[in-house]
């Protein structure tokens, strides 16, 4: 009985001083952490919006897209890019569910006019050296300039007029899709997304 | 042993990736390219470090009943401690290595050290046992890593190294590559250690 008393106060002890430990790091890394995420955003927003004066990433709507398979709502954030006061472009976060490997998420900039300024591959999963390759300018930059009415929304291999890549046809396959599903929600509310006003 | 021994025996002799095969997760699963394994071996490193320092210093005050979760608790606090400030402070690299780094935690070479080693013997041969040990790691995963890119990707660190008509093997940097490449460069060791038992015979050890 001692032994097991003496046991139980030695873990709890050493349980309590990596508490004690790990709650002063999370303190002083709190403030840096959220610092880079807010960095990371505005890196990938500022690729893929023309230049802009405001903070896109305080001036956002967001958007309801359905229900998902537990019955909760669905958003989409818009982020508005202005300068002067003037709307520049929309950007909004598109998730690829059916890549090669894990989700991929795609940050999709919108000019006024529904052309796509920029995609920025945010998050992915993808094999590296293969499927990585759709986060490389060159997958990229053919979606600079295109709206739902000027190009065929499928990879060369499927018919359309997005290259895949070599050896890997899903990864880009399921980004081409996801981001003509997001233009497409984008174009259903564009009328509320690009409403005059600052909502924060 | 002395405190050079301690420190060298983890870069050949018992050379973690190598000789005792220990933490293998880590091992095949980030070496696709050479960052990566350095990345992820100098993580290793830093915890492997740390946690030897405090359980050589706790090594009497830990009840042997509980020594294992008590060594457990202590690596997973060095772990988490790294990764909120990679997060803080070196974003790109902590994106790079993603979920590798909470499992620097189940890396059995970390416990397997602390276990054998730190709870043992003082804090200074510890440290240099720790740093020997990790400085052998990330050698063993630069290496996997940078063949596993030479072939997989024609490139090493992301310098192109053949030019646009190289064909790739693609192969390399698909988990089969991993197991392939360890195999090949395991027996290339056990090569090189017999070919040397062979001229020290005299010496009588074997691994």
């Amino acid at each position: 009985m001692k032994e097991m008393i003496r046991l139980l106060l030695a873990l709890t002890l050493i349980a309590a001083g990596a508490g004690l430990i790990l709650s002063q790091v999370e303190n002083a890394t709190r403030e840096p952490i959220k610092e880079q995420r807010r960095l990371q955003m505005l890196k990938a927003l500022s690729a893929v919006l023309p230049a802009f004066d405001n903070s896109p990433d305080t001036d956002t709507i967001t958007q309801q897209n359905g229900v998902d398979k537990k019955d909760r709502p669905v958003e989409v954030v818009f982020y508005r890019g202005r300068s002067a006061g003037q709307l520049v472009g929309t950007a909004f976060k598109v998730v690829a569910p059916d890549g090669y490997s894990g989700n991929i998420n795609v940050m999709v900039g919108v000019a006024p006019d529904d052309k796509i300024i920029g995609i920025e591959i945010l998050t992915h999963a993808e094999t590296p050296g293969l499927g990585s390759k759709i986060s490389e300018s060159g997958f990229k930059d053919q979606f600079k300039g295109r709206s739902l009415d000027n190009v065929d929304w499928r990879v060369k291999k499927d018919g359309g007029e997005f290259d895949q890549i070599t050896g890997a046809t899903i990864s880009p396959r399921a980004v081409v899709g996801a981001v003509k599903k997001g233009l497409e929600f984008y174009r259903e509310h564009k009328a509320e997304i690009t409403a005059e006003g600052v909502t924060k | 042993m002395s405190l050079a021994k301690d420190f060298s025996k983890g870069i050949w002799k018992e050379n973690a990736v190598f000789k005792l095969l220990l933490g293998m997760c880590p091992v095949l699963a980030v070496t696709t390219s050479a960052e990566n394994g350095l990345g992820m071996g100098l993580a290793t490193t830093f915890v492997l470090v740390c946690s030897n320092i405090v359980v050589a210093l706790m090594r009497k005050v830990i009840p042997s009943g509980v020594r294992i979760p008590a060594f457990i608790i202590i690596i997973a606090t060095f772990v988490t401690v790294v990764q909120l400030c990679m997060e803080a402070w070196v974003y790109d690299l902590y994106q790079a290595l993603g979920i590798s780094i909470p499992l620097i935690v189940v890396n059995c070479l970390i416990l397997g050290r602390a276990e054998a080693f730190a709870s043992k013997n003082p804090v200074v041969s510890s440290v240099a046992d720790g740093m020997g040990m990790g400085i052998g790691f990330t050698l063993g995963l630069f290496i996997l890593g940078s063949v596993r890119e030479i072939f997989g990707s024609g490139a090493i660190l992301g310098f192109n190294l053949f030019g646009a008509s190289f064909q790739p093997i693609i192969l390399m940097i698909l988990p089969p590559g991993a197991f392939i490449t360890l195999g090949l460069l395991l027996a290339l060791m056990s090569r090189m250690s017999r070919d040397k038992s062979k001229k020290t015979a005299s010496e009588g050890h074997c691994c």
